[in-house]
């Protein structure tokens, strides 16, 4: 927001409104974060048990399968019209772990819908989780690169 | 399958969505620069080892986390590099994290298609 010269009258103004202002409860969304946050990442490890077990796999290879399904919820709960709702108070406990990285994807498919399925959905899938991609590579790029480059570590 | 992963998995997932809580509260950083801000970090720790300590000890708290998709690109990457050269960081960017973007991409066009949007 660019601040706006304000002459001492409304300055003053803006002083006494802001006192009245609902505070932002940072705290309290912070710990909601935590708490749901963690109950998405015990899910989590649930699935990479369960995966790991029914197809005999090692913990690290067993993410995999964790991972893609909670992106299906992620996508499932945002076509639902579910995701936003937990959102809501969850914040960030659902939205950084890859149900986010889904519902944002999903989302910005919805919105543009109505464009058709080509320049619609399969344009737009990408416009709010492209950004994510793009600098995760290009940063794995330059280490891998190090690392090809630089002998040993 | 040891309560010390699910206990460590609570702990360590959930200390990092309080902490990006934290951040979307505090600063005018958007949801957009977190996620894309938390993958490159993913990328430099994966790039100096130091990420996959962090899964071994919390499981699902450290692979859920969009960081850990960094960690995997980077992974991908750095693995190919040390088999094949400077051409390993192109064949093995996506060598871990294939199966995740195929699912986002198959899932959320599927799911795109079939909701009806509201109002």
């Amino acid at each position: 927001m660019p601040a706006k010269k304000l002459n001492p009258k409304q300055a003053a103004y803006q002083k006494k409104v802001k006192k009245y202002e609902p505070k932002p409860k940072a705290l309290r969304n912070a710990l909601l974060a935590f708490l749901s946050g963690g109950v998405v990442c015990l899910l989590g490890q649930a699935l990479t048990d369960f995966f790991g077990a029914v197809m005999d796999l090692p913990p690290e290879k067993a993410a995999t399968p964790a991972v893609a399904t909670m992106i299906f919820f992620g996508a499932l709960l945002t076509s639902l019209g579910l995701f936003d709702r937990i959102a809501r108070f969850a914040g960030a406990g659902v939205a950084v772990p890859v149900t986010g990285f889904a519902n944002s994807m999903v989302s910005a498919a919805l919105e543009f819908r109505e464009e058709g399925p080509i320049l619609g959905i399969g344009a737009k899938l990408f416009s709010l989780a492209g950004s994510v991609i793009t600098f995760g590579v290009v940063t794995a790029f330059i280490v891998g690169l190090i690392h090809a480059i630089l002998p040993g570590r | 399958m040891d309560w010390q992963t699910y206990f460590f998995a609570f702990l360590v997932g959930g200390g990092i969505c309080f902490f990006c809580q934290l951040i979307l509260d505090l600063t005018k950083l958007t949801p957009g620069h977190l996620l894309t801000g938390l993958t490159v970090l993913g990328g430099i720790l994966g790039g100096l080892g130091l990420y996959d300590p962090l899964i071994k000890l919390a499981g699902g708290g450290a692979t859920m986390p969009i960081i850990s998709f960094g960690n995997s690109l980077a992974k991908g990457a750095i693995a190919e590099a040390e088999k094949t050269g400077v051409l390993g960081v192109l064949t093995g960017m996506f060598e871990l994290t294939s199966t995740g973007i195929t699912a986002a991409i198959i899932f959320s066009f599927l799911m795109a298609l079939v909701t009806r949007p509201k109002g």
